[in-house]
């Protein structure tokens, strides 16, 4: 089944796209990402002295750009102008490679996103060139708002980042996938597989995830189940479900024929 | 003239010697041959001129690389 996912004009066979942190260890990170068979990995940008052993691999040699595509994200930005600045950093890092994950976080505690802060991130990188996958509220206005600026994906939380409290709000979700046409991708809140089956259920693109495959007990086997997940949900998308009715009246095994009851 | 200037580095103040090369500063950092970036006053400064771009009283560098995030 050709069901590709294409994002700013490239296709892509895994709707799962995985974060590469709060792993126990690079093996750990390496084995989990690729069990989810994730081909978009996201890569968080720091500086360079914080600890770093230099006779260590890095990370990039681990997650090669040469296997993955690597999306550079703005985590820990709070403004706009903290978000272009790391995203300009990424691209020269990653020689010239232009597709990359916006987020600007509104408070450390909650670490709901500052979709003001967003907006006026995103204007700037698309203005410069940049792909941008933009990292949201649910609110399906401010989707749109983004969507007519130029970002090539929309990512809307489920729920509050390391949350796992899976998609609070299903209708917002449904909001937002009317109005946007490029494609959107759940990000932050899921907890277990029922959580993504759900997203794709419900019609998204694809769902992004990082706390719930780090922080389980087996991360590596939850992996393994995040990918059957999300393409369980997505095949039972195109399926098209049956409709949920109060009452049925239409059993599945045929009415005539039943042995005459001794029932009074 | 001074011999030896002052630059922040990742927000740390060092001395270094008037005249650096970026290249010579990232290579006595241990990064060459790193996937690094490295941003100055702001701006980023592309890797191909690291040889020729020589440091200044009061830079600002950011040097960066990629780590494990979600």
């Amino acid at each position: 089944m050709n069901d590709k996912l294409v994002i700013a004009g490239k296709s892509y066979a895994s709707r799962l796209l995985v974060g590469t942190g709060k792993y126990k260890d690079f093996a750990e990170t390496k084995a989990a990402i690729e069990t989810s068979g994730a081909e978009i990995i996201t890569i968080a940008i720091r500086r360079s002295n914080i600890g770093q052993n230099p006779n260590e691999p890095s990370l990039l040699e681990i997650l090669p750009p040469s296997k993955f595509t690597l999306l550079p994200n703005t985590a820990g930005c709070y403004t706009a102008d903290d978000a272009v600045r790391t995203l300009r950093l990424a691209r020269e890092l990653l020689d010239g490679h232009s597709l990359v994950k916006l987020e600007v976080l509104g408070d450390p505690q909650s670490l709901y996103p500052n979709v003001i802060e967003t907006i006026a991130a995103a204007k700037t990188l698309v203005a410069e060139g940049f792909q941008v996958m933009v990292y949201t509220s649910d609110d399906p206005i401010i989707a749109k708002q983004l969507e007519d600026i130029g970002c090539v994906a929309i990512m809307p939380l489920a729920s509050l980042i390391g949350s796992g409290m899976g998609i609070l709000n299903p209708w917002n979700l449904q909001l937002i996938m009317e109005r946007v046409q490029v494609p959107v991708i759940v990000d932050a809140g899921v907890g277990t597989a029922s959580d993504a089956a759900i997203a794709m259920e419900l019609g998204c693109d694809g769902v992004l995830m990082n706390t719930a495959i780090a922080a389980a007990k087996d991360p590596v086997l939850m992996a393994s189940a995040m990918k059957k997940g999300v393409e369980a949900g997505r095949e039972a998308f195109l399926a098209g479900r049956m409709p949920k009715k109060l009452y049925s009246a239409s059993p599945s095994s045929p009415t005539a024929g039943i042995i005459s009851s001794t029932r009074s | 003239m001074s011999t030896v200037i002052t630059v922040s580095i990742n927000g740390e103040a060092r001395q270094l010697p008037s005249g650096v090369t970026v290249a010579s500063l990232i290579d006595e950092m241990g990064l060459a041959g790193k996937r690094i970036a490295l941003e100055r006053n702001g701006e980023i400064v592309p890797r191909s001129t690291f040889a020729a771009l020589r440091l200044s009283q009061n830079d600002k560098l950011e040097i960066v690389v990629a780590v494990g995030g979600g």
